[in-house]
């Protein structure tokens, strides 16, 4: 039985993970803002079995909270196995173009918090030399788009953080799991037209707890993306800014 | 949260432009429906025609919660766009069983519902509305009520078979049915013609599970010769159950696979395969769902798709009627890959759904000019011998027909209307049939 923290229990992705650490019998902490729906959540996960679901509402852009957040955790659960970091906006990208405060804001809720988090997680877990973090960033990270650039800036920041920890913690036998989804059919994203390249969330939140159970490094999923990252980076500059995608 | 899409039923047809409107979450159902104009909710398509069809439909994939379960009565309380696979996970290995369950795991629990579906088990067990308790559901008006055999009843037995027109079901609570073990004892038994097919169903009215695979393709002496499989819930053996993700079909295929020699061939190899009075020990998955294990086969009819057929003709003169349908299927040459025979039980009092005291034949019909000619032949026959044909599967019935084999159609509109659903929920269906 493992003890799990969610960081951003609402996000689809998270919750189906959840659902597979219910069924295994999983003690379960979750974090997240809308206090009525988490509680949906909750209840669902005690019904899948669950040992147990403790749930807390914090805003995670208050960052003066995180030690305080992490140390509940750990009281509620006797400790933390697995911590899964999976909150996040979608910016709206036009929007943040016209605002500084919007764009910072976007970075801040996407990048600084999941930093913020991850720094004290990191120590706790270096210290005991053991534990999985697991930390959704996404292919929007590898290159910055027009379409999406704010985002995308954000999700880099946290792909070379956790990089970065990875090597630092390897000696410590802490494992840093990055994800990088798709696109993934979830409330996030009902506002996009859904073709071949959509995931299930389902389906995406089994392959992220396959990459923790294994201790993966880098996972792209569903696994295709990896190829297409790799063309998509190679394009000369020249030729991507051209670009209309 | 909305961008528009093509949808079908399972039978890929008919196919319609759609607004898909998916709210985050239950508390968000409400706010859509004051919103929106018409809409119907759609959970997995998975009835075969249009009743999920409409301009603007609303997903409920996000509504996919359990509520609550009490291991030691077997009351479940689940939201409704959960569909039955995720349910037997939780359910089965604790001891508990859907008290009734359709040929596929892959339909949402509102869906079950809305359909008021049936099973294998329908003479002992009826429909799955039978065994549900309570139901709370979204009004036209946005207002949320619960409803039950006791609390609103005249909206309840609207609701159960009502295809989603009476209001957007929320959750629901089921009585399960508890069982000792995930196996299920089968016995197969060979019916060489009709008759015997009615008569071994007579003789075994008491064993809980019963359907007959039917050879549609065969004629003269050997015309309606099926294979029956009989089921029992086994008293041992474990909860173990395995519930895999299917295998795909990544592609409609050609339609010459399904071409009538290939079906003949089919139909005549499954006939001559099975073993008479063969007992065996099977588990619960393949059991109840052998079609779960091939994803989409659906797509084996190619892109124009196909139609399903079901109806339910009365027991009186039901041999020698089931004879006049299969003569006809046989000589339209254009029967189906799958075709089941059931005897069902005594009809609820549900004012929509669909199963009545007597025999049910299901076949699928490729796509065509002629096969929609024929289904509507086929209509005509039913309506004469006193039958119906079943909503979740139709694509095609005539208002003319639905009116006349559903005579509580005029109470439903009613009921509809005092609970605010006109103009609010609609279908492809629901305005094909003429209702409001």
């Amino acid at each position: 039985m493992k003890r799990v923290l969610i960081i951003g229990a609402m996000s689809a992705i998270a919750e189906h993970c959840a659902r597979i650490w219910a069924a295994r019998g999983d003690e379960l902490y979750l974090v997240a803002r809308n206090e009525a729906h988490v509680q949906t959540i909750a209840s669902d996960l005690r019904v899948r079995g669950a040992s147990s679901v403790t749930i807390n509402c914090v805003d995670l852009n208050e960052m003066d909270r995180h030690v305080e957040l992490l140390d509940a955790a750990e009281n509620a659960m006797g400790g933390v196995d697995i911590v899964l970091i999976a909150h996040g906006t979608l910016s709206n990208q036009k929007s943040c173009e016209l605002s500084v405060n919007q764009t910072l804001q976007e970075i801040q809720t996407n990048a600084l918090s999941t930093v913020s988090l991850l720094t004290l997680i990191a120590n706790r877990f270096e210290a005991k030399r053991d534990g999985t973090i697991c930390v959704i960033s996404s292919v929007a990270g590898d290159r910055g788009r027009a379409s999406n650039y704010v985002y995308g800036a954000a999700k880099a920041m946290v792909t070379a953080f956790t990089s970065g920890l990875r090597q630092r913690l390897h000696k410590s036998n802490v494992a840093v799991v990055t994800i990088k989804p798709g696109f993934v059919d979830t409330p996030m994203t009902a506002e996009f037209k859904k073709g071949l390249l959509w995931a299930k969330p389902n389906m995406v939140a089994t392959k992220i707890v396959i990459a923790i159970d294994k201790k993966r490094e880098e996972v792209y999923v569903p696994a295709f993306w990896w190829l297409m990252m790799q063309v998509i980076t190679m394009i000369p500059n020249k030729i991507f800014k051209k670009m209309g995608f | 949260m909305t961008f528009t899409t093509t949808i079908s039923g399972w039978g890929n047809y008919p196919q319609q432009e759609a607004q898909l409107l998916t709210p985050s979450s239950c508390a968000a159902l409400h706010a859509v429906i004051k919103r929106e104009g018409s809409v119907i909710a759609r959970g997995m398509g998975r009835s075969y025609g249009d009743s999920a069809n409409a301009p603007k439909v609303l997903q409920t994939s996000h509504c996919d919660h359990f509520v609550e379960f009490d291991e030691k009565t077997g009351r479940l309380t689940a939201e409704a766009g959960i569909i039955l696979r995720e349910i037997l996970k939780v359910i089965v290995h604790r001891g508990w069983f859907l008290p009734v369950t359709p040929g596929t795991s892959y339909v949402t629990f509102g869906g079950a519902i809305a359909s008021d579906v049936h099973g294998k088990n329908h003479h002992i067990s009826g429909t799955f509305g039978q065994h549900v308790k309570s139901i709370r559901m979204v009004l036209g008006t946005g207002e949320v009520v619960t409803t039950s055999e006791d609390e609103n009843p005249d909206l309840f037995h609207a609701t159960c078979g009502g295809m989603g027109l009476t209001g957007v079901i929320i959750s629901a609570t089921i009585q399960l049915l508890p069982i000792r073990s995930s196996l299920i004892n089968q016995k197969t038994i060979k019916a060489d013609c009709i008759e015997a097919a009615c008569e071994a169903f007579e003789d075994n009215s008491s064993t809980t599970y019963s359907v007959a695979w039917i050879d549609c393709l065969a004629k003269g002496k050997s015309l309606g010769r099926s294979v029956l499989m009989l089921g029992e819930h086994a008293e041992s053996g474990g909860f173990k159950i395995d519930i895999k993700d299917p295998v795909s079909i990544p592609f409609n295929t050609p339609s010459a696979l399904l071409s009538s020699l290939t079906m003949k061939t089919f139909n005549g190899a499954y006939w001559h395969k099975a073993n008479h009075n063969h007992t065996q020990t099977v588990p619960l998955m393949p059991y109840f769902y052998p079609l779960d294990a091939i994803g989409n086969w659906n797509k084996l009819y190619g892109k124009s798709g196909f139609l399903q057929f079901q109806c339910v003709i009365p027991k009186d003169d039901g041999i020698e009627n089931m004879r006049k349908l299969l003569t006809e299927i046989a000589e339209s040459g254009e029967g189906s890959f799958l075709a089941v025979l059931k005897e069902f039980g005594k009809a609820n009092i549900n004012l929509l759904s669909f199963p009545t005291e007597g025999y049910t034949l299901a076949l699928d019909f490729k796509v065509t000019t002629s096969a929609i000619i024929t289904l509507h032949r086929l209509e005509d026959m039913v309506v004469g011998m006193g039958g119906r044909v079943y909503l979740t599967k139709d694509a095609v019935m005539q208002e003319a027909t639905f009116k006349a084999t559903y005579p509580k159609w005029e109470e439903f509109e009613s009921v509809r209307d005092k609970y605010g659903a006109i103009g609010k929920f609609s279908s492809a269906q629901s305005k094909r049939l003429g209702l409001a």
